[in-house]
Parts: C-alpha cells; sequence; structure tokens
C-alpha cells in the first residue's frame, strides 16, 4: 500500500494478513510432509498439527513379575525392586496411579496404598519398592499407570518401506524409475524439434509464416481430451500399442504448441544485428541456428524444459491413456497413488509418504529454478 | 529391455535422430540439391532459402498436425459414429448427442463444470490480485510468493491426496486427525463430517484443491503487471488525495484489466479439462462429476467411444470462443 510507510498499524495489518494466507497455503502440504515422518498409530492417534508439540500421553507399565523377584526382608514381609523403565524409554514422570480409574492419582516420589498394608512407591527416576505380604506379592506384576510427557517423535521407516522394502508389492521404487522413464525424453525431444521450428517462424521469411504462428496460438488451448481415442487407435494400427514409445511420442505433441510459441517470442527479440552479420559473413542458417541462437535462447529452453518437466512428470491421463497397459508393470507414480487412495484409504502413513515421495522432485525443481519457471510463465501468458 | 535402457536409448536416437534430420537435411540441400556454386548459383541459393523452412518446420508440423489438430476431426467424425462389434462403425448422426444429454449424470457433469467455471478463475485470480497487492511493498514479500507458487509444483494427484488429509474424517469418539473436522468441532459442530459426501457442496471442496494450485499462477503474472504500473500515475492519485482503496481500484486495476482477462482465461481452461482432481477424490460420485472425467468414464469405462467423443467435443466447443479470441488477438498483435 503507498502510504503504507506512513503508518504502523496498516504494516502491521498488512504483515499479519500475508502470514495468515501464507499459513493457510502451506498447512496442508505441511500436514502430508509431517505425517509421512509418523507411524500409523500416531497418525490416527492425534492431529498432525499436535505432533509437533512434547505431548501428554498415559503409559501403561508393569512392575516386575513378583513371584521371581520378590525378597523377604523380615518375617512376612517381602518387597520388589526395580526400575519400571528398564528395557525400555525413560519418561518423565508426571504424575502416577495404580489404576486406570483414577490416573494421576500421585506425584513421583509418594507412596501408594494398595489396601490391607501393600504400598507402591514410585521415584521420578523410576524406580520403585513394591512391599507387601506373600499373597499380595504373587501372581502377575502391579500395573503402573505413567503420565508423561512424550517429546515429539519422528521415524524414517515410513520411506524404508514405501521406497526399499523388496516385500511390498504397492512400493514406489518401481513407479519411481518409471516416471523418470517416461519424463526425461518427453522433456528433451519436444524442445530440440521446437527449437527448430521456433527459429523458422521467428527469423526466416517465407509465405505463410503468420498463418502459422496462429495455428500455434490456436493449438495452445486444444484439449488434449480430443487426442485420446484417435491417437490410441492409430498407435494400435501402428504397432505401437501402450508403451514408453506411445506416451513419449504423445508428451511430445502436446507440449509442443507451447515450446514453440515460448521459443519463438523469445527468439523473435534477439538482436536483429547478430544474426544479419552472420548471415552477412556466410554462416548457414544451421550455422546461425546451433552457434547464435541457441546459446542466446537458454533462459526461454529452460523455462519450457520446467514446465514440461512438471507436467510430465504430474500428469495422469496421458499415462492412463497411452502407458499403463493391464500388466502394470509401467505404472507411474500418479496412477500408484490413486490405486494406494483405493486400497490403503486409512493408512495415512504409507499414502502420505507414496504422496510426498512422488511430489519431492518437482518441489526440489521448483524451487531450484524459480527463475525460470516465473521467466517462462510471463512469456507465455502476458502479451 | 529395461525400460532405463529403452529410455536412454530413446533420448540418444530422438536426439541424434532429429540433430541428423536438420544437419543432413540441410546439407543436402545446400550440397547436393542447390549447390551454391556452378552457372546457377545465385539462382539456386534463393530456392534452397525457399525450401529450407520447411526443413526446419517440418518435424514439429507433423507432430502438431498428427497429436493436435488431426484428433480434433478424428473425434468429431467418432462422435457421429457408433460402434459395432468386429471393428465396424456405423454412422448415427447426432444420436450418441441426443442421448448424452439426456442422462442425468451428463446434465450433473455440465452443471458441475459451469459451476467450477463460475467459482475457479475468479477466486483464483482474485486472490492472486490480492497477494500480489498485499506482498507488493513487503520485505519478505519474495518468499511469501515463494509459498503461495509452491503447489504450482504438485500435481493435481498429489494435491488430492494433501485435500483428503484435510478433509478427513474420524468416528466421533476418537481423536480428529482432518483439520476441517478438528476445526468444525472446536467451533461448535455437532459431529464428523465425510465432507466429500455431501452434495452441492462438496464440488467445493474439490474446487478448493484447483484454486489453491491456481491463485500462485495467477499471483505472479498479475505482481509483474502490477510493478509495470508507471508510477507517475499512483503519484499523482496520492498527491491527489486518493486512498489506497481507490488508488487500487480506480487507478491499479484499469491498466492491468488486459492481464487480468489474460490470468482468467487460461485458468479456465484449465478448470474446463480438470481430471485429475475429481478422478482421484472422489471419481464423480456424490454428484461431483465433471465433463473430463465423464468422458474418460464413457470412453474407457464403458467403452463407448460414440458417446465419449461426444463429449469431448463439448469440451472443445466450451473452448472454442478463447481459441478464436487468443488467435484474433495474435494476429492483431503481429501486425
Amino acid at each position: 500500500m503507498e502510504t503504507a510507510g506512513q503508518k504502523p498499524l496498516v504494516v502491521w495489518a498488512l504483515n499479519i494478513s500475508v502470514v495468515v494466507l501464507v499459513l493457510l497455503w502451506i498447512f496442508p502440504t505441511l500436514g502430508l510432509f509431517v505425517s509421512s515422518f509418523r507411524t500409523g498409530e500416531q497418525i490416527t492417534a492425534s492431529g498432525w498439527w499436535s505432533s509437533m508439540f512434547p505431548a501428554e500421553q498415559t503409559v501403561q507399565l508393569r512392575a516386575a513379575d513378583p513371584d521371581d523377584n520378590r525378597i523377604e526382608t523380615s518375617a512376612g514381609v517381602f518387597i520388589v525392586e526395580g526400575n519400571i523403565f528398564e528395557g525400555g524409554d525413560t519418561l518423565t514422570i508426571d504424575a502416577w496411579a495404580t489404576s486406570s480409574r483414577d490416573l494421576g492419582a500421585f506425584a513421583a516420589g509418594e507412596t501408594a496404598d494398595l489396601g490391607d498394608g501393600e504400598t507402591l512407591t514410585l521415584e521420578a527416576d523410576g524406580s520403585y519398592v513394591w512391599q507387601g505380604d506373600e499373597d499380595q506379592l504373587s501372581g502377575r506384576g502391579q500395573r503402573i499407570f505413567v503420565d508423561a510427557t512424550v517429546p515429539p517423535e519422528f521415524t524414517t521407516n515410513n520411506y524404508g518401506f514405501v521406497l526399499f522394502d523388496e516385500g511390498n508389492s504397492e512400493g514406489m521404487a518401481k513407479a519411481f524409475f518409471n516416471t523418470l522413464t517416461v519424463v526425461i525424453p518427453a522433456t528433451i525431444i519436444p524442445i530440440l524439434i521446437a527449437a527448430f521450428a521456433a527459429y523458422a517462424l521467428a527469423w526466416m521469411d517465407f509465405p505463410g509464416r503468420a498463418l502459422l504462428i496462429a495455428a500455434v496460438v490456436g493449438l495452445l488451448v486444444v484439449p488434449l481430451q480430443l487426442a485420446l481415442i484417435p491417437l490410441l487407435s492409430l498407435h494400435n494400427a501402428i504397432g505401437i500399442g501402450k508403451g514408453y514409445l506411445g506416451v513419449w511420442l504423445a508428451h511430445t505433441g502436446f507440449g509442443l504448441p507451447l515450446a514453440i510459441y515460448l521459443l519463438r517470442n523469445y527468439m523473435v527479440g534477439l538482436p536483429r544485428d547478430i544474426i544479419e552479420n552472420a548471415r552477412v559473413d556466410g554462416a548457414t542458417e544451421f550455422q546461425i541456428f546451433t552457434k547464435i541462437i541457441l546459446p542466446l535462447s537458454f533462459p526461454a529452453l529452460a523455462s519450457f524444459a520446467i514446465f514440461q518437466f512438471l507436467w510430465t512428470w504430474n500428469d495422469l491421463l496421458v499415462a492412463l491413456v497411452f502407458l499403463i497397459d493391464s500388466s502394470g508393470q509401467t505404472t507411474v507414480m500418479t496412477k500408484q497413488i490413486v490405486e494406494l487412495l483405493g486400497t490403503r484409504g486409512g493408512d495415512w502413513e504409507i499414502l502420505a509418504t507414496s504422496a510426498f515421495v512422488s511430489i519431492a522432485v518437482p518441489l526440489a525443481v521448483f524451487f531450484m529454478m524459480q527463475r525460470y519457471l516465473v521467466r517462462g510463465l510471463l512469456a507465455g501468458s502476458v502479451k | 529391455m529395461h525400460p532405463a535402457l529403452l529410455g536412454l536409448m530413446t533420448i540418444i536416437v530422438g536426439v541424434g535422430g532429429c540433430v541428423g534430420y536438420f544437419y543432413g537435411a540441410n546439407l543436402f540441400l545446400d550440397k547436393v540439391l542447390f549447390p551454391a556454386k556452378g552457372p546457377n548459383a545465385g539462382r539456386n541459393i534463393n530456392r534452397a532459402n525457399i525450401i529450407r523452412p520447411w526443413i526446419f518446420l517440418f518435424p514439429a508440423l507433423f507432430a502438431l498436425g498428427l497429436y493436435l489438430a488431426y484428433p480434433v476431426f478424428a473425434t468429431l467424425r467418432l462422435s457421429f459414429l457408433e460402434r459395432l462389434p468386429g471393428n465396424e462403425y456405423a454412422f448415427v448422426g447426432f444420436e450418441n448427442y441426443t442421448k448424452m444429454f439426456a442422462e442425468p449424470k451428463f446434465v450433473e457433469a455440465m452443471k458441475n463444470n459451469v459451476l467450477w467455471l463460475l467459482v475457479v478463475p475468479a477466486a483464483s485470480t482474485a486472490l492472486g490480485l490480492l497477494v500480489a497487492q498485499l506482498t507488493d511493498r513487503l520485505k519478505w514479500g519474495s518468499i511469501a510468493k515463494s509459498i503461495i507458487f509452491m503447489p504450482m509444483a504438485i500435481s493435481f494427484v498429489g494435491a488430492a491426496v494433501i485435500f483428503k488429509l484435510v478433509y478427513e474424517a474420524r468416528p466421533e469418539d476418537v481423536a480428529q486427525i482432518g483439520v476441517l473436522n478438528h476445526l468444525y468441532l472446536l467451533f461448535g459442530g455437532d459431529s464428523p463430517q465425510q465432507w466429500l459426501t455431501i452434495p452441492f457442496w462438496n464440488n467445493f471442496f474439490l474446487m478448493i484443491v484447483l484454486i489453491w494450485i491456481q491463485t500462485g499462477f495467477a499471483m505472479v503474472i498479475l505482481s509483474a503487471a502490477l510493478r509495470g504500473i508507471p508510477e507517475e500515475t499512483v503519484e499523482a492519485a496520492v498527491v491527489d488525495g486518493a486512498n489506497p482503496f481507490q488508488i487500487f481500484f480506480r487507478i491499479k486495476i484499469p491498466q492491468i484489466m488486459g492481464t487480468i482477462v489474460v490470468v482468467w482465461t487460461t485458468i479456465t481452461i484449465a478448470t474446463l479439462k480438470v481430471f485429475d482432481i475429481v478422478f482421484a477424490m472422489t471419481n464423480g460420485q456424490w454428484e461431483t462429476q465433471v465433463l473430463a472425467n465423464y468422458m474418460y468414464d464413457k470412453l474407457f469405462r464403458a467403452n463407448d467411444w460414440g458417446m465419449g467423443s461426444a463429449a469431448a467435443m463439448i469440451i472443445m466447443l466450451l473452448v472454442t470462443p478463447i481459441l478464436v479470441w487468443n488467435v484474433y488477438n495474435a494476429r492483431k498483435e503481429m501486425r
């Protein structure tokens, strides 16, 4: 706001409203991210937002087996001594109880009266003394309910299971590589084809050029939905069928209008002198293109490469139609996640982790190459 | 062969093939067909230069024609045919269309699509404009913009999972793990709701996902447009005593109207084709069907190519005004 500089209140309001918007936007993704580091039990026990803070939890523990561990201190008086945290995590005891009906009845260091002279004392470090007669100190160990503050706990086991577990038939490792196999050729090939065409449309003079540019602009918005059946029939007819070759070709075709449009707009803005001088010096068009135009167009090439990468990596429809056959061997991550939504609908640790595996790579690319992405968007839409 | 190896080979063959084609075709043109020497050198150079653009254009034109232009006509043709057993087709005129219009699920998809088209572009553009304006003079504005832009990189399917967790409902007596139900109970709701199964309103819960993704796009473009406004116009308004709201609505908005329209139409096209979100979250159940998913159902579940193609043509028909408008603008610009 223009007057913001003068009014601290307005500045505050401005900052706060942007903070709210940013939190609103990142909150859903953060939920998935945090959930992917929690166990299934933790996820169903509490909302992910509470996992970031230490949580009050009641843990049920048991004193040692009295029949094996009791010691007779004086006639008819037995005690069992030990530490309830033995063989487990040491917790900070806020309060404890011997019955689930009055949780938190005693503080650490207090002695609980269990009736008929039977007592139990629990210290803050977890050591206890359980005292009583022979009958009372028999059978199973006394139950102790400890209210403890549990620090936030996260695990990377979900990622191990989803990515590296050989026995997990719904793992993401295979789908990850399939996606990669689709994406790389589907990103590189259209760039190359489009670059040549864009150069011709930008710097060569021939009849029908304006018409072709208009056609490219028109094709920009043609929904690829129309291409599904005719091209699948065509692929089947010429023997490509469903498979990688088909999906590479399809992505190439669908990506070309934007590629040509972006690259042409960029190349047209290159200085005319350089190209004219090269022509005068006797360079062939092919040389001008490879030695001058391509290196100068790097920003536009990078912009389109990011678009095409994000689009092919995140695509579901084209892969469903042109790639994934009934064997399921060529499934991609998006398809795998849709399957998991059906079969593992409630297992959020699996869903969240699988989804995050597929999101992580585009996010990394996004943050590293944001500059080019923004530039590409601006070149592609604002005129 | 291992797919990764196949992929690598494709890159080598594809890239090598492309480079080889362009290099070879140019060489052939200059050295063999019309060599730039001998008695006809001058004429040959001219002839070569007439042909050369088409060598550069050929692969792109071929792919564009085959993968985008041809399917429009092929789908149009299919929409008038009915597939018979044994790969036979019969001409049925507009029967596919009339059958489709009579189907409740199609009417539902049309209604929902109209709703999506009314809400998503408007909401995304407005929110994008709001964020662009708010972050304009902020020190940490670029970080804020980065975060709001981030969903652009997330797939629709990933976003579907993210928002399914937000909308998750658990039985009443256990802890709610979906933040929406958690807040709903916190603010006095009586019992956890299955948000995606509440007809009519569930459409909006699906739309939120697309708005969440598209707002960043609108913001980036509108932010650049706002920066492009000449300082003097704003300064003049300040001198004349205009308040910030007047400056925004009377001075800034009119100057970036062209950009707003471009953003609006771009998001409209994305909305029209929305498929993955509905496919992954509800698959059109509970009255959330949309055209693209309806078409997918017809084509690949019901195997009815006629009606599926008819549905695709409806999408094409809805895109056509924007297509014409874009082409018109592009031509105007080139003059």
